[in-house]
């Protein structure tokens, strides 16, 4: 062989290609075939399972409401400094005001209040209360001098074709950004921007522009009109007016958690995912009496291992038993165990709440048999405890079905050799019999501690406070309290940390040691 | 009777009748929370509604436990598959916040009572928000084990009772969220009814009142729906409990347990309608008639006959009469009933949507300690 490979360079397939490559297309070409063949189920599994996941994981991040509602106002908050401790200038008012009433007309404004209001209490009504008085402040005096200088400016067919016109749009920028975004809303809607009548806001966004000086020298005959007229415009101060709709509104806070989250993307979830939260001064641990995620992580981590341990000890001899037995009885027994899966779970976990309540059947064999005392009777039920008993029973046959099929494998003349040799029952076990049931026991546990670290239906229904884990929360925040970033983001470290786990596992144990069967 | 409701029923589609020109569609989904309300819902509104349109085929789905969030999903998804949706008032409230309930005009939308009242009238203040349509009152409230309370000792009447361990032992059921507990804490720890969300609002009294709280729990099992407390109720877990008044008065009235109510500072609350934004033309014309016809005064009255909820019109609280199949009068079971309305408390919708997120992370905290 290395004769031939050092007299004849690369090895040659019969029909003259080196037999490398040839091996390597014939190869791709059995890789395509067989790639073909799982296509359909890997587009069903992409479509349908990877791609939802990935959509509501990236919500951990995702934060583009605030920048999309409120854009002008995010652009002026960026210069204010939140650390002066004064409330922002007239700008950022004049800004928001335009803001604000766009949104509200879209119904946008409590939306981002909701949003707002998990960072900080009361956003929720503030932007829901002022956003219907925002469009009735009294801006509407720059309406009506517009109007009074030029009747045409209440037509909105000729802001329309106004707003054509690049110079027009160089002369009132802010104008002509408000009315792109009035103009896209009411399209969307169905309406004709050049038909629809012109709101208070414009004309206060075309004051501003020209109160500004950007109108200076407009080629517009209009517009230079009243470009000229507007210095003498009497005027009204936004500031006071939102001061007047909430006094919230000149309360720096506000702001700062405003201009906190105006960025598109945040590590703000993930921060409240581990008690952390964003100040002005940077990352902060949240107060104490609203810390919780990280001990009910630990927690879910502990309740599953314990959950896992149980597992294997009860599994173990029941697999043995099972795997031992002629095959008669031990399909007849193989049954019992399946039972539980026919089995609807909340009904299984409703039993256990019958079992182990306090006056359920259990503490009342224990009172008729004199071991517990009536009015002592012991409670095993909305605690650890009952969490881990009920969850036990639930994953026992995820545990039991892989070690009785690596059991089943281990030939019975294995021990028998063992002990021909002069081992104990003991050393034969534990020398020859447990090492190769060890396959089985680390799938059952991989199964088993997976599933057990996601549960939610049984810890809610059993654990009372002290046994309810992380899912809890994350059911509870994508089901009641709507705030799916949170919920994202603590899935996203629960996905983590299992993945995590598991190439530890495969580190230390090794996945290829993992038999199903 | 008969005549009465033909009548109103001829008022009904001459009122509809430049309406009517919108196709309607076949087939409703209706979303309410399944059990006993339901079938009350499905006795007093659905059947007789069917019976007059025998093509409608109305569809039923118990979700309204997850409205909020599934409406949400369907409204990213552009798939919205429910026509009308049951939900408590604060639910209507985020809805319409969130832009996925349809706002409507009540005088519109809504028949006058049959007193000739204007709906917004008739409904009054309990159209808390522009896309809420009321259909009935309901309370939370205590029930407790008449055979539970200890010998020589007179029954529990008020709510500090609850937080009475040494007069009163035994293990109370109260709700795995902070509202409402909050509320009876502070009031039991001597804050007046008037001042509680003020207190409530500040740090301090978010501290006082699980300080509170504290003082009772060991002593309690939490629970988490609303089927629960009559459960543990009827298996003498409990002394006492909150839950939903409809829900005590099936394990009184009828599986006849040994249970009986307290009324002392029940938290009204309401439970009605909202219609989904995006809904077409002809499922939202279906859904607007049937609306009109299950919120006439005659319709809300009807309900009562089913459940112990009271009717959310004014002009539909004479006409409560008996329970179909108890034959027992309803009214002194209303929540409502000047009997057993003379101390309560009306869920703060505004304050709790501001301060939800705060408290309950405080609340949680609390308990996991």
């Amino acid at each position: 062989m290395s004769d031939s490979a050092a007299n004849s360079g690369p090895v040659l397939a019969a029909d003259g290609t080196p037999l490398k490559r040839s091996l390597a297309r014939a190869l791709r070409m059995q890789k395509m075939r067989a790639l073909a063949l799982i296509s359909p189920l890997l587009i069903f599994v992409l479509v349908t399972f990877i791609a939802p996941i990935a959509d509501m994981l990236f919500r951990s991040v995702e934060n583009d409401i605030v920048a999309e509602t409120l854009p002008e106002t995010v652009v002026v908050l960026q210069d204010w400094d939140a650390a002066s401790g004064a409330a922002p200038g007239e700008a950022l008012y004049d800004a928001f005001y335009i803001d604000l009433v766009l949104a509200e007309e879209q119904k946008l404004h409590t939306r981002l209040g909701t949003r707002l209001n998990y960072e900080k209490t009361g956003l929720s009504s503030l932007f829901r209360k002022t956003g219907r008085r925002a469009s009735r402040f009294d801006t509407d005096i720059y309406t009506d001098q517009l109007i009074a200088l030029d009747p045409s400016w209440k037509d909105p067919a000729s802001w329309a074709a106004m707003m054509q016109s690049d110079a027009n749009r160089t002369a009132l920028p802010l104008t002509a950004r408000t009315w792109d975004r009035w103009a896209a809303y009411l399209t969307g809607e169905g309406d004709d921007p050049a038909k629809k009548k012109l709101e208070d806001f414009l004309y206060t966004a075309a004051y501003l522009d020209m109160a500004a000086g950007h109108a200076k020298g407009a080629s517009d005959a209009r517009i230079a009109a009243a470009a000229a007229a507007a210095p003498g415009f009497e005027t009204v101060s936004l500031k006071d007016q939102f001061a007047k709709a909430d006094k919230a509104w000149v309360d720096p806070s506000v702001w700062e958690t405003i201009q906190i989250f105006s960025p598109k993307y945040t590590n703000g979830y993930f921060l409240n995912a581990i008690d952390l939260q964003k100040s002005p001064d940077g990352i902060e641990p949240r107060p104490e009496n609203q810390q919780i995620y990280l001990m009910l992580f630990k927690r879910t981590l502990f309740m599953s291992l314990v959950i896992t341990a149980s597992c294997i000890l009860l599994g173990y001899p029941v697999a043995w038993i099972l795997a031992n037995l002629p095959s008669r009885t031990a399909n007849l027994l193989m049954i019992l165990v399946l039972l539980p899966f026919w089995t609807s779970l909340l009904v299984r976990t409703s039993a256990w709440k019958v079992m182990l309540q306090q006056q359920g059947v259990i503490n009342d064999v224990l009172v008729w048999l004199g071991l517990v005392a009536d009015d002592a009777r012991l409670v095993m039920i909305n605690n650890q405890f009952g969490t881990i008993v009920a969850m036990t029973h639930i994953l026992l046959p995820f545990m039991i079905l892989p070690l009785y099929s690596v059991m089943q494998t281990i030939p019975p003349s294995y021990l028998r050799a063992a002990k021909s040799l002069g081992a104990t029952n003991w050393t034969a076990f534990w020398r020859v019999y447990f090492p190769q049931s060890v396959p089985g026991i680390g799938a059952g546990s991989v199964l088993v501690f997976i599933l057990a670290i996601g549960y939610y239906i049984t810890p809610e229904i059993v654990g009372g406070t002290t046994g309810t884990f992380i899912s809890n929360r994350i059911a509870y925040h994508i089901s009641s309290s709507l705030n799916w970033g949170l919920g994202a983001a603590l899935g996203s470290i629960l996905l983590g940390v299992v993945l995590l786990l598991y190439w530890v596992y495969d580190k230390i144990v090794g996945i290829d040691n993992v038999k199903l069967g | 009777m008969k005549l009465k409701s033909l009548a109103a029923l001829a008022a009904s589609t001459a009122l509809l009748a430049p309406m009517a020109m919108a196709e309607m569609a076949d087939e409703m989904t209706l979303v309410s929370w399944g059990g006993a309300y339901q079938k009350s819902q499905v006795r007093a509104y659905a059947e007789p509604y069917v019976a007059m349109h025998p093509e409608v085929k109305v569809v039923w789905d118990e979700s309204s436990n997850e409205a909020v969030a599934k409406l949400r999903a369907m409204n990213e998804a552009g798939n919205i598959t429910w026509d009308l949706v049951d939900v408590v008032a604060a639910d209507a409230i985020r809805l319409c916040d969130e832009g996925l309930a349809m706002e409507f005009d009540p005088d519109e939308l809504l028949l006058p009572g049959d007193d000739g009242t204007a709906a917004s009238e008739d409904f009054g203040d309990l159209i808390v928000s522009d896309c809420f349509i009321p259909q009935i009152v309901y309370s939370t409230t205590f029930g407790y084990r008449t055979d539970l309370v200890p010998e020589g000792v007179a029954a529990p009447s008020t709510v500090c009772d609850v937080f009475d361990l040494e007069k009163y032992p035994g293990k109370r059921a109260l709700e795995k969220r902070p509202i409402n507990n909050m509320e009876w804490a502070l009031y039991c720890d001597g804050v007046a009814k008037d001042e509680i969300y003020d207190v409530l609002a500040t740090e301090e009294g978010q501290e006082k009142a699980l300080a509170k709280l504290d003082t009772i729990k060991d002593s309690v099992v939490w629970w988490s729906a609303g089927a629960d407390t009559p459960q543990l109720l009827a298996d003498g877990e409990v002394f006492m409990g909150s839950t939903y008044n409809g829900r005590l008065f099936s394990v009184i009235e009828e599986q006849k347990q040994p249970v009986a109510m307290m009324w002392d500072m029940q938290v009204f609350d309401l439970d009605g309608w909202i219609i989904p934004t995006g809904l077409s033309e002809d499922h939202l014309a279906r859904v607007e008639d049937f609306v009109k016809f299950a919120t006439d005064t005659k319709r809300l009255a009807d309900q009562a006959k089913y459940i112990s909820y009271g009717p959310a019109r004014f002009s539909s609280a004479p006409l409560v009469g008996q329970h179909a199949d108890l034959g027992i009068d309803m009214a002194p079971h209303m929540p409502t009933d000047p009997e057993n309305a003379k101390n309560t408390l009306l869920y703060n919708y505004e304050f709790w949507a501001d301060y939800r997120d705060d408290i309950d992370a405080k609340f949680q905290a609390w308990l996991a300690k």
